[in-house]
């Protein structure tokens, strides 16, 4: 313990150095890997095609090793092979690839009776998606944001292997010096950032989606649970 | 008055749903489409608020071709109630009910307020309107989804299956309910079933449908009763299974002066009071209700 205190803020990096490192690399993939699928997958659930192409393409983009993505992410978008953006890149290809299928059964959740209902009493098209699609998919999409929100922020580690510092660099030193207590150390607060997300996630829920907690939706709660299945 | 002029309807799989159908439906009286299962009456509702294009032939409101006006607009100026509400599960009650007033920007304040007032209109307590609709009953749901179809005040109120999914109970209730509306408040009430029972006793104008929304017969409930115009139209009524032909049973003796009718297969079906041995005669119409003052208003739709 006395190991934590003497390196939390001081040390070359400091743990706490190493929090924010971590934060930064997997703060703005569950950011942005949600607003990229959402219209990914409003398309998806409306076109066929588009459905098996997209959901094709991001399984596979999904089944790429980390460090083959990490060496064809630079090559593809000119980067440094040391940017930190390509951990960034490359974990926003993994959480889109598994949020798009959640938006792509989000949007299938909504009923087409709601959907028929809303444009015979005068919805137009952009007010449908705003105001009836999109929160009536809410549930859905939180339950698959949540799941990319944990396995982003245990991805994120794996940028200390190739030189970008995140609390991976915990893991990697403790190995080479056997010093279990900094291993612990990472795993722990790769533990916590990961729980005070999640707990994030479900307040913005509880916020956002009022209507889903007094009334329960079967469809929904089903889709859900597909949801959990999938992912684990 | 909204009038169908040589309409068909070719679903884009080739389903030709609507067959060169025309017909005029006149204002302030409810007319029903009735007929089986996918014989087109979706489709023809939906026709008239533009959900649905036609692919041939046009249709006028008030004399005017609605392919002119914008479906968004004409949308929100025309009543839509359907099978299992379709409310907006995440919305409020009161919201559901205000819905097309606040789509067209009408103060918060004046919608909520014309929400409750519709809420007291179709018989549902205020201390609702903080519900979600996931919470009401079935039949309130219905009733919320009348409300939202009267809050723009529209003169067209398009209505299919509305009560398909509630108990028979609930179900006459709600039959009652439009009835009185539609005298209230002199609505233009399309209303779509497949029930013959009730396109009987809510329609001014029966039309009876076949396949491909072709008319079989279109008339008053008595006209159709007294003539059904082929075998097809005699057995959807019932009245070739026995079922509205009635005779005075010759077993019970019944109360004082009335007769007890049976139908074809011999079931108990009803009373009638035959005073001093006479059959009593009634007024054939009890549609013929408020029709006086109906007609001192214009005949727009
Ligand atoms: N969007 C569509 N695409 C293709 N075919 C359709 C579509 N909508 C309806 N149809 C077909 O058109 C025909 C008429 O359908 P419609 O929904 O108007 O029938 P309906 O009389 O309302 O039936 P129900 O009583 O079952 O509601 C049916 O054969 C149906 O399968
Ligand atoms: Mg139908």
């Amino acid at each position: 313990m006395q190991w934590v205190w003497d390196n939390f803020f001081f040390g070359n990096p400091s743990i706490w150095q190493l929090v924010l490192d971590h934060l930064s690399l997997s703060v703005p993939p569950i950011i942005i890997g949600f607003l990229v699928s959402i219209p990914l997958g409003f398309w998806a659930s409306r076109n066929r095609v588009a459905r098996s192409v997209l959901l094709g393409i991001f399984s596979v983009l999904y089944t790429l090793p980390s460090p083959v993505l990490f060496v064809l992410v630079p090559v593809a978008f000119g980067l440094a092979i040391l940017d930190s953006k390509n951990v960034v890149v490359a974990l926003t290809v993994y959480a889109v690839a598994i949020m798009i299928r959640s938006s792509t059964d989000a949007f299938l959740s909504v009923s087409s009776d709601v959907r028929e209902s809303a444009r015979a009493v005068g919805f137009s098209a952009v007010q449908r998606f705003f105001g009836v699609e999109l929160p009536l998919a809410g549930p859905v999409l939180l339950a698959g944001v949540r799941v990319v929100s944990v396995s982003t922020v245990s991805l994120a580690t794996v940028g200390a292997f190739i030189g970008i510092p995140s609390l991976g660099n915990l893991f990697q030193d403790g190995f080479k010096s056997s010093l279990y207590i900094e291993i612990w150390t990472g795993i722990v607060l790769v533990l916590i950032i990961a729980a005070i997300f999640d707990l994030i996630l479900s307040g913005l829920g509880r916020l956002l989606l009022p209507w889903n907690r007094r009334t329960t939706r079967r469809g929904a709660s089903r889709l859900v649970a597909k949801e959990a299945v999938w992912t684990s | 008055m909204i009038e169908f002029k040589s309409v068909s309807k070719l679903y884009p799989d080739g389903t030709r749903a609507v067959d060169d159908f025309s017909v005029i439906i006149p204002s302030r009286k409810t007319t029903v489409f009735v007929g089986s299962s996918g014989c087109g009456k979706t489709t023809l509702l939906r026709m008239i608020n533009r959900m649905v294009d036609p692919t041939s032939g046009t249709i006028e409101i008030d004399s005017r071709d609605i392919a002119q006006t914008e479906p968004v607009r004409l949308r929100r100026s025309i009543g839509y109630v359907m099978q299992n509400s379709g409310l907006l599960p995440h919305r409020k009650v009161i919201d559901n009910v205000a819905t097309v007033l606040l789509l067209t920007k009408v103060p918060k304040a004046e919608a909520y307020e014309r929400a409750l007032t519709l809420l007291d209109t179709v018989g549902l307590d205020r201390v609702l309107a903080n519900r979600y609709p996931g919470e009401l009953s079935g039949g309130q749901q219905q009733r919320v989804g009348v409300a939202r179809g009267l809050a723009a005040d529209p003169n067209i109120l398009l209505m299919d299956e509305p009560f398909g999914a509630v108990d028979p109970i609930v179900r006459t209730e709600l039959q009652a309910e439009t009835m009185r509306l539609q005298r209230e408040l002199d609505k233009t009430i399309v209303f779509v079933t497949h029930d013959i029972d009730e396109a009987f006793l809510l329609g001014d104008q029966v039309i009876i449908l076949e396949k491909g929304a072709r008319i079989a017969q279109k008339g008053t409930p008595e006209e159709i009763l007294a003539r059904p115009a082929s075998d097809f139209v005699a057995s959807f009524i019932g009245a070739e299974r026995g079922k509205r032909r009635l005779t005075v049973s010759s077993g019970v003796q019944a109360n004082g002066d009335d007769l007890v009718l049976v139908d074809a297969g011999g079931y108990a079906a009803g009373v009638i009071a035959a005073p001093d041995g006479k059959l009593a005669t009634g007024n054939a119409s009890p549609k013929s209700r408020s029709v006086s003052n109906k007609t001192s208003q214009a005949g727009d739709a």
